[in-house]
């Protein structure tokens, strides 16, 4: 079945608030239903059809072409379906997403995935910070589901992480798994200050990692099953990774400022 | 009614009756295939019949690393039980006891199904906290901290409720060098089929049993219709030609696998001939009124 497609008609001039615009919340719409949504978040009233031009098609599938960095929230609390964005977005997208497929195309604001379930979240170009974390006052970040970021993430990615898998294969801003719960973060290019701060457990791996905190311990060189094993279900996603995760790597064990029971790993 | 006769071999007109078990399969690897198949010789030991072992224990096929989870060399083993409690028992001591302590070894779930049995989930404790959970999709895996390193151990394995035990052939020979060579060329033969295990040792069992005993804490005793030295004194099945009888017993995942394992086995047997093999072949059976799988012999034959 073809794809909805809406297209960018012009930049808005407000940000926009995309949620709506998931493929649960469009079910048997039609192309009247759905270009009368309202998207604003100011008090000036802007719809659907006022800033895209709709192509009608199945709404399990949503195709926006053209991006901004004020279009946010696209993809949230998706719980199935397809969204590809063949473009910039804004942020949060794929935020409490918890199944289906989310590719952004290009860039994306603070807040990608954050807090997602589950779902396979993609991001073509950079993400900006405070990747698949969770908002003020919530306790847990990312807790299932794939995020991949082929460009750079800003800093604090997989704050709070609880459960999922992380790649991101340019480089990570500072503090990458800052109080991570669990779950695992991969990072293939450079990384910032202070990798794992305060987290408790989870696993973090990292090419080209700085000088860790004191508070990692050397557990020494490794060649373990888990990490072959988890090379082999990554490299249908990032070959970069699975070629990463079959290298002898060394283990770290922290951070023991907190629980310690995480670890880092990087390439002998 | 003369009895049918391939290649010189007579066959029975008879079946095996077989019953429905609870199986499952895991993929044991270790860093090379020596230490693989120790692992699941290990775990299969003492695992012949039910009635004393808890469980039918024995190794389906061998994995080359190219086709494992970890890439390393794999050996795949299954594990039958009369029930689902005492399949998850048998299965979590087997692996703990017996995969867990082997040098090298990693353990994973090799066959799919809703119904699922704890492997990991069961032996983690071992960890004494240090254990880590690793998800990734719908995949869920025990890093359990050991002296060589991590034993690593998916969660949970598949089970199905649509396993068959108990088929099996009666290899009836003039003595007892012939009836093992045709035994020995049919658990060949049968070891070739996917998804199978011939639990007795080397796939043989030499003391096929009826069912009852003049002793009552007896549940089974030894088939004197079928044995030689007592063909004159009991109501013997063997003919004057008959000085050696083996059985092959055969658990299957599926009832197909038990079907095309038997096949294969009759076929060995009856190329083989009656010379240097079997004379005749017959099947195991309790009337037909205890178990729903009926494998008749003139259905498989070549």
């Amino acid at each position: 079945m073809k794809p909805l497609v809406l297209t960018l008609k012009h930049e808005p001039n407000q940000r926009l608030d995309l949620a709506p615009l998931a493929p649960h919340l469009l079910e048997g719409k039609s192309v009247k239903d759905v270009a009368a949504i309202e998207l604003q978040t100011t008090r000036e009233t802007i719809t659907v059809g006022d800033i895209f031009k709709i192509r009608s098609g199945g709404t399990g599938s949503i195709r926006f072409e053209g991006g901004s960095v004020r279009l946010d929230n696209i993809g949230q609390n998706m719980n199935a379906g397809e969204i590809v964005i063949e473009g910039d977005c804004g942020k949060s997208p794929g935020r409490n997403m918890s199944g289906g497929n989310l590719v952004a195309m290009g860039d994306c604001g603070h807040f990608a995935g954050s807090a997602m379930s589950g779902g396979r979240l993609e991001i073509a170009g950079d993400a900006g910070g405070f990747l698949g974390a969770p908002l003020e006052g919530e306790m847990e970040g990312m807790t299932g589901g794939l995020l991949i970021v082929r460009g750079n993430a800003g800093a604090r990615a997989g704050d709070r992480l609880r459960r999922g898998t992380i790649v991101i294969e340019g480089s990570a801003g500072d503090f990458p798994g800052s109080r991570m719960i669990a779950g695992t973060l991969i990072v293939l290019g450079e990384c910032g200050c202070l990798p794992g701060y305060l987290m408790r457990r989870g696993t973090i791996v990292l090419a080209d990692p700085p000088e860790l905190a004191p508070t990692f311990v050397d557990c020494g060189e490794h060649d373990l099953a888990f990490a072959s094993v988890f090379s082999g279900l990554l490299r249908p996603e990032s070959r970069a990774a699975a070629r990463l995760l079959s290298r002898p790597l060394i283990r770290f064990a922290g951070d023991m400022a907190a629980l310690g029971k995480g670890e880092i790993f990087f390439p002998a | 009614m003369r009895p049918m006769k391939k290649n010189g071999v007579r066959i029975d007109d008879s079946f095996a009756e077989a019953f429905p078990m609870r199986g499952t399969a895991v993929l044991i690897t270790a860093p090379n295939r020596r230490w693989a198949r120790q692992a699941a010789a290990t775990m299969t030991g003492f695992a012949t019949s039910v009635i004393g072992c808890g469980a039918e224990a024995g190794i389906d096929r061998e994995r080359p690393g190219n086709t494992t989870p970890d890439g390393r060399p794999g050996v795949r083993v299954l594990v039958f039980s009369m029930s689902t409690d005492t399949l998850q028992t048998q299965l979590a001591n087997r692996v703990g006891q017996c995969v867990l302590t082997s040098p090298g070894s990693a353990c994973f779930a090799d066959l799919d199904g809703a119904d699922r049995l704890p492997i990991g989930d069961s032996i983690r404790y071992f960890g004494d906290g240090w254990q880590v959970s690793k998800k990734f999709g719908d995949r869920h895996f025990w890093r359990i901290p050991v002296m060589d390193g991590e034993f690593l151990c998916e969660a949970t394995t598949g089970l199905t409720k649509k396993a068959v035990g108990g088929g099996n052939l009666l290899l009836m020979g003039a003595t007892p060098e012939t009836t093992m060579r045709a035994a020995e060329l049919a658990v060949a033969a049968m070891n070739n089929v996917e998804g199978v295990i011939l639990p007795f040792p080397g796939g043989i069992v030499r003391s096929g049993s009826k069912v009852g005993s003049k002793y009552k804490a007896m549940m089974a005793s030894t088939n004197d219709a079928y044995c030689p030295t007592l063909r004159g004194a009991v109501a013997t099945n063997l003919d004057e030609d008959v000085d050696c009888v083996l059985e092959i017993v055969i658990d299957g995942l599926t009832e197909e696998g038990v079907a095309d394992a038997m096949r294969a086995g009759l076929a060995a047997i009856v190329k083989l001939g009656p010379d240097h093999g079997a004379v005749r072949v017959g099947a195991g059976n309790y009337g037909g009124k205890l178990g729903p799988f009926h494998f008749h012999l003139k259905d498989l034959l070549p």
